[in-house]
């Protein structure tokens, strides 16, 4: 448990470090972010997009001649995961779309990560080969073959060093067991299962075994007219290899333990907030979605992402949660355009620090927020272009609700909703955090003195 | 002056519920429940009746637009696709502008 690195709000000064990625006036869909993560010593940060498309980036060595330099990500690796499909049996158009990546422990000197799509998980490889063998017998240098008949002498072949090459290959491709859509992939700690959840079912894999996967959860009705909710995401605990939780549409979550039962339809513990009947409405339940949860690196907490507010809760608590933190509350009197719209059907996503002290997601206008549990301190940044010299101070920003607005504040309707940030990452020990702003990048640390 | 609006008004999200019924007063009775579920469930379905697409073709004057059936919450668009309006598969070998 590492202290002291900057938990505190008042300490930390974020500053623009890097942005990836091209500046155009129309955005290809393709290129559209959608997956960030860290792996798990924060060395490698992948990000999957619509078009199908992983790259991972790679930090460098810190250089001792420039020790105000905190190492920068550079291209590490680039493919192809997924590929546009369409199911004739059942009419189905699958997306290429990364909806998540998630790194394995590394284990060796290769790299490994799960990456999926709607219907489709695949286990990549990514390895790096400086050396290649030279001197065969029975071909030249180019490969091509050499007439046995001309060749006089044996010789050894012998490894020698060449350019780095960073190759990757899918090692395993986990398909046809979802029959809906999937939303998440869990690595468990026992780093020999993990955990694939769509819309109605969460199924158990074991990384060397394709064709089977064992179904823990299941919560389609007989009788679909009966559907009242559906899955949203799902997360294994970080040290407990039998627990993992599920949040649901309605707002709910279930922590669930395999070691009760091989179909985990009962859950062990319940989690919901009772709700004030008052202020119930159309959108209720529309708001009450929870689009993301993760446990704490702790694993006593989970935070969960509704859409206008995040909110931690113990585990040991199941009536309600500990905290509860405004994402963007001026939206509630946004809804009616908001759904007219589809932004309230918006996922966002939320992320703990290394020290669980600070939560961060994101919002529109390119905006994201961070919240201190410790001090109750929160703030708004943003991920323009605009802050985006090298070390630049990010200024603070804020959204007026009506009324005078001061001079560096915007106003709620003038808000771009097309620049929703949906996807963050935060380094797992360091202050540094990965921000995806549609097809941009950005990559902020906190200021070195 | 914001905790006062509140008192005197209504909450927010009804006044925007408000809204809402007053554009769309055919919405269904169920808040936010099985209708968005069932569309969610529903991503990526294509529909395709050879009949339509044959008789659209020919393009068969005074044609209505076939009935919605039973199904009315299904997602069938409101003409009929020909080869020429479907989006081209997208090549899928450009390498991400973020490697660039």
């Amino acid at each position: 448990f590492v202290a002291g690195f900057g938990s505190l709000m008042q300490d930390v000064l974020w500053c623009f470090s890097q942005v990836k990625g091209t500046i155009d006036i129309g955005v290809t869909e393709a290129d559209i972010i959608s997956t960030v993560e860290f792996n798990h010593t924060g060395e490698l940060l992948a990000t999957g997009d619509k078009g199908g498309r992983v790259v991972i980036f790679q930090r460098e060595q810190e250089s001792k001649n420039q020790p105000h330099r905190r190492g920068e990500y550079n291209v590490y690796s680039t493919f192809q995961s997924h590929e546009p499909e369409f199911d004739y049996l059942k009419s189905l158009e699958i997306e290429e779309k990364i909806n998540k990546i998630r790194w394995l422990p590394q284990q060796n000197a290769a790299y490994f990560l799960l990456s999926t799509n709607d219907k489709t998980v695949k286990l990549w490889k990514v390895s790096e080969r400086d050396k290649r063998p030279e001197g065969y017998n029975l071909k030249d240098e180019d490969g091509r073959l050499r007439d046995p008949s001309m060749i006089t002498m044996l010789r050894v072949p012998v490894l020698r060093p060449m350019d780095l090459m960073v190759e990757a290959t899918p090692r395993r491709v986990f398909a046809n067991a979802h029959t809906y859509h999937i939303n998440s992939i869990s690595v468990n700690s026992d780093y020999e299962t993990y955990m694939s959840a769509d819309d109605l079912r969460i199924n158990l894999w074991n990384f060397e075994i394709t064709n089977q996967s064992f179904n823990i959860v299941d919560i389609k009705p007989a009788n679909m007219e009966e559907l009242t909710e559906v899955i949203t995401a799902a997360e294994f605990h970080p040290h407990h290899c039998n627990t993992f939780v599920y949040s649901s549409s309605k707002g709910t979550i279930r922590l669930c333990d395999m070691r009760t039962a091989a179909l985990c339809d009962r859950h062990a513990k319940f989690f919901e907030e009772p709700e004030d009947p008052s202020n119930r409405s159309f959108f209720s339940e529309i708001i009450s979605s929870i689009s993301d949860v993760k446990f704490s690196h702790s694993g006593r907490y989970i935070m969960t992402r509704d859409y206008l507010t995040v909110k931690v809760w113990d585990l040991n608590m199941e009536n309600r949660p500990i905290e509860t933190y405004q994402v963007h509350d001026y939206l509630r009197s946004k809804l009616c355009s908001l759904y007219e719209n589809d932004c309230i059907f918006d996922k966002f996503e939320c992320v703990w620090n290394g020290s669980d002290s600070v939560i961060m997601t994101g919002s529109y206008n390119n905006f994201f927020r961070m919240f201190d549990r410790n001090t109750k301190r929160d703030v708004t940044l943003e991920a323009s272009r605009e802050n985006s010299k090298p070390r630049a101070i990010l200024k603070p920003r804020k959204v007026c609700v009506g009324g005078k607005r001061r001079k560096d504040e915007i106003s709620v309707d003038s808000l771009d909703f097309s620049k929703k940030i949906l996807h963050t990452a935060w380094h797992p020990s360091e202050n540094i955090i990965a921000v995806a702003a549609t097809n941009n990048l950005y990559i902020f640390q906190d200021k070195v003195n | 002056q914001d905790t006062q609006e509140k008192e005197k008004t209504i909450p927010p999200e009804r006044a925007e519920e408000a809204k809402l019924k007053a554009k769309y007063p055919n919405l269904g009775q169920k808040p936010g429940g099985s209708d968005f579920l069932r569309k969610r469930l529903q991503k990526g379905q294509k529909y395709f009746d050879s009949g339509d697409y044959n008789m659209a073709k020919a393009k068969v004057k005074n044609k209505q637009l076939p009935s919605a059936g039973p199904d009315k919450n299904l997602v069938t668009g409101d003409h009929i696709p020909t080869p020429q309006d479907l989006p081209q598969r997208k090549s899928s070998l450009v390498t991400s502008k973020l490697a660039g």
